[in-house]
């Protein structure tokens, strides 16, 4: 890669200086030492050998250059996740935290922008369907498509997911792929085990490429399930892209409001762990079996 | 009124004037979401020429949304100076933008004319103009509130401190403080968005703010956004609230879902100009964003824009001290990219000062959103330059409550000064004598929240 753009180079500078030579803007001598210059062959090998790198400092350190009372500064870090005590240059931020920032909003933004890979999918042995949004762009701006499936997806489910089980797995991308990517293996295998232990019968799970908590209606429709529990990818912040979010009802039809749905949110390592959200959740539709009922209707029978 | 015409050899014709409205907008995705935007740019500008020969009296005679059904509709008209209104009727949309933008025209001449139009006829001049004009109109438009101290003097640029905290932590919430005053945020207010909205908390934080401001005599206006109705049983049992905070919408079934109504927020103002601690006159603080009647599916099939200005129409008669416009916190179904927002703010600043408001702006952004920090600081200058009476200020820029990201401290410090512009005057006495400005600087003192732990 790195040879073949360096030849791309030398033909483009050559057809530049001969440009500015045809014009008379170049002698022969600056002709020549510019293409010898470009003819020097420089291949950039990435170093990957070293243990050299460079990383960001320490979240809790005080950046304030001589501060007043740098303990006080120190304690106040403690106490919150606010960006602060992180000093400035001029008005503007120092150079670390500007880049801290932008590092945090990249991850953040990939999370929201890129897709849960297919290799992940594979390893997790899951089939994917799509819903109506055809791309990110479209899934964004037009929050309907994303409730619903597309109709090959219609199709696949129909074809290959078993009916009338108790309970049905939907992993959904949502606004985070990363939490997907990050909670997923640990998540899914326990909340299969705590099931299927619990000697509930469970379908397949499967995976939703641009999908909202709705879509769970339209697959439950198609499957007939009791319960369909979505694990979905919440929306990023700066703090974490990792953050999960489960949404579990009980036998969704058009009259289905928001209130009926029972939420768990916060799952990732900062939060509710994913090994032990699997445990939690499987409690949690123990109950809703039990009740019949999820969301408000759930917590009213308590 | 003629609703139709021709862009070259194209014609176009449209049924109403809340077609003409929605298709004359720059491109946003909520108008696309609610199928209402013009499908080509050359439909796009078809609705403006149509727009632009419209008489003041056609926007006056044809409501966007019914007076009998929708109070906001009501508060537009009922609020209107009829006699104002009759000298300017004949007016096109076209002219007025040019009389907006005339030399002789002076921001007394827009402040007078303001009493005679109407929201629709604010978003409607306001849908014919590019950025630029935006800004030359903003500009020449000063709107003064005051509640303890004058927001809105020429040459000053204020600053909400916004130190929110994600489990409404006190010590956590008072260091966040600290940092923002120690570059000179929190002179429009020091304003808090609790987690937790119940009168307990409300009162704990207003009362922690309170304590601070008198031990350090810091001149600002004191607020915790909670919900009004909250906001209201905090007051009645003695918390010291400064400003009444709500967020309002420009439809009666948005504001119905906001859980506020005139009746509420007549009542609210009532009780601080009666039980609040402030001087005033002006007591309240709203908050406003294109889009929300959008996510809140209460739209009516009315554009967003005009929907904001709608909301502006509203507000108005409550004469608040602060009106602060968020159009990039709601997301990418109703603002996509930052090229959107930047235009969403523009337009709003614009439209709530003609609407005789004290406007402030939160140049924000999601993650979710195609926007990024560079979006944001060219939004926050160019309304700067506008004339913005305020901003937000958060620690590095991250909401870590709201999660979102909005004008960070720094960015206050840095737009005062790449600007020319100063505190306010009360409150840039109190930075200096803190030690944190000289001159209109920072001094080397600025930026460390340790300067009040003696």
């Amino acid at each position: 890669m790195a040879v073949a753009n360096n030849e791309l180079e030398k033909v483009i500078i050559q057809s530049i200086m001969e440009e500015l030579a045809k014009k008379g803007l170049l002698s022969q001598k600056g002709k020549d030492h510019v293409m010898a210059a470009a003819i020097m062959d420089t291949p950039i090998v990435p170093d990957t050998h070293s243990e050299d790198m460079v990383t960001f400092p320490a979240l809790d350190e005080m950046q304030i250059s001589n501060p007043f009372n740098a303990d006080a500064v120190r304690a106040m870090k403690k106490l919150t996740p606010a960006r602060i005590g992180i000093g400035r240059a001029g008005t503007r931020p120092k150079t670390i935290s500007w880049l801290r920032f932008l590092a945090d909003h990249a991850v953040a933004q990939d999370a929201v922008f890129l897709d849960v890979s297919e290799e992940f999918l594979q390893r997790m042995n899951l089939m994917s369907v799509q819903s109506a949004a055809s791309s990110k762009d479209e899934f964004l701006q037009r929050p309907d498509l994303g409730r619903r499936l597309s109709p090959e997806a219609v199709k696949t489910i129909s074809e290959k997911c078993e009916k009338n089980v108790q309970v049905q797995i939907l992993i959904v991308d949502g606004l985070s792929s990363t939490a997907i990517e990050a909670n997923i293996p640990d998540l899914l295998p326990a909340l299969m085990q705590g099931l299927k232990s619990s000697g509930i019968n469970v379908g397949a799970p499967f995976f939703v490429k641009n999908g909202r908590v709705w879509v769970q209606d339209h697959v439950a429709s198609l499957v007939n399930s009791e319960v369909i529990i979505s694990l979905i990818g919440e929306r990023p912040g700066l703090g974490t892209a990792e953050s999960l979010s489960a949404y579990m009802i009980y036998r969704p039809d058009e009259t289905t409001v928001e209130a009926d749905r029972t939420v768990i949110s916060n799952i990732h390592k900062g939060g509710i762990p994913p090994a032990e959200a699997g445990a939690h959740l499987t409690d949690v539709i123990k109950e809703i079996l039990a009740a019949k009922a999820s969301g408000v209707k759930l917590n009213q029978q308590k | 009124m003629i609703l139709k015409a021709k862009v070259y050899n194209k014609l176009f014709g449209f049924e109403s004037l809340k077609e003409v409205m929605a298709k004359a907008n720059e491109e946003k995705s909520g108008d696309e979401l609610v199928g209402i935007a013009a499908k080509s740019a050359s439909e796009r500008v078809a609705a403006k020429l149509v727009l632009s020969n419209l008489t003041l009296e056609d926007i006056y005679n044809n409501p966007i949304i019914p007076y009998e059904e929708d109070e906001v509709t009501r508060a537009i008209y009922d609020g209107l100076n009829l006699r104002i209104y009759r000298e300017i009727k004949g007016w096109t949309v076209g002219y007025l933008r040019e009389y907006i933008l005339d030399h002789k025209t002076t921001g007394e001449d827009l402040a007078h004319i303001s009493r005679g139009l109407t929201s629709e006829m604010i978003a409607a001049v306001a849908k014919l103009m590019s950025t630029m004009d935006l800004v030359f109109g903003s500009k020449k438009m000063r709107i003064q509130s005051h509640c303890n101290t004058t927001l809105g003097v020429p040459g000053t640029l204020a600053f909400r401190c916004q130190p929110n905290h994600p489990t409404d932590n006190i010590e956590g919430m008072m260091a966040s403080l600290k940092e923002g005053l120690s570059y000179g945020s929190g002179d429009a207010v020091i304003g808090i968005n609790p987690v937790e909205d119940n009168v307990e908390t409300v009162t704990r934080l207003l009362d922690t703010v309170k304590n601070f401001m008198v031990k350090w005599e810091i001149p600002t206006q004191n607020c915790v956004l909670a919900h009004v109705t909250t906001q209201m049983k905090a007051i009645e049992k003695g918390a010291p609230v400064d400003l009444v905070f709500q967020s309002i919408a420009g439809t009666q079934k948005a504001n119905d879902a906001f859980g506020v109504s005139a009746a509420i927020l007549d009542e609210a103002f009532a009780l601080a100009q009666r039980q609040g601690t402030a001087t005033g006159p002006n007591l309240m603080y709203f908050e406003t964003g294109q889009g929300s009647e959008v996510s809140l599916d209460a739209h009516l099939g009315v554009d967003m824009m005009t929907l904001e200005a709608r909301t502006y129409g509203y507000a108005r008669g409550y004469r608040p001290f602060m009106t602060n416009n968020v159009s990039g916190f709601i997301g990418p179904e109703t603002i996509y990219s930052g090229r959107e927002v930047i235009r969403a703010d523009l337009e709003d600043l614009f439209m709530g000062k003609l609407h005789g408001l004290p406007m402030g702006i939160a140049p924000c952004y999601t993650n979710h959103m195609k926007a990024d920090q560079n979006d944001q600081e060219m939004g926050t200058l160019l309304c700067a330059m506008a004339g913005s009476n305020f901003f937000m200020g958060v620690p590095g820029g991250d909401d870590v409550m709201l999660s979102y990201q909005d004008t960070s401290y720094h960015d206050d410090a840095s737009t005062r000064e790449i600007l020319g512009l100063r505190p306010l005057p009360e409150f840039e006495q109190w930075l200096e004598k803190m030690g944190i400005l000289e001159n209109g600087k920072l001094t080397e003192r600025a930026g460390d929240p340790s300067i009040f732990d003696k």
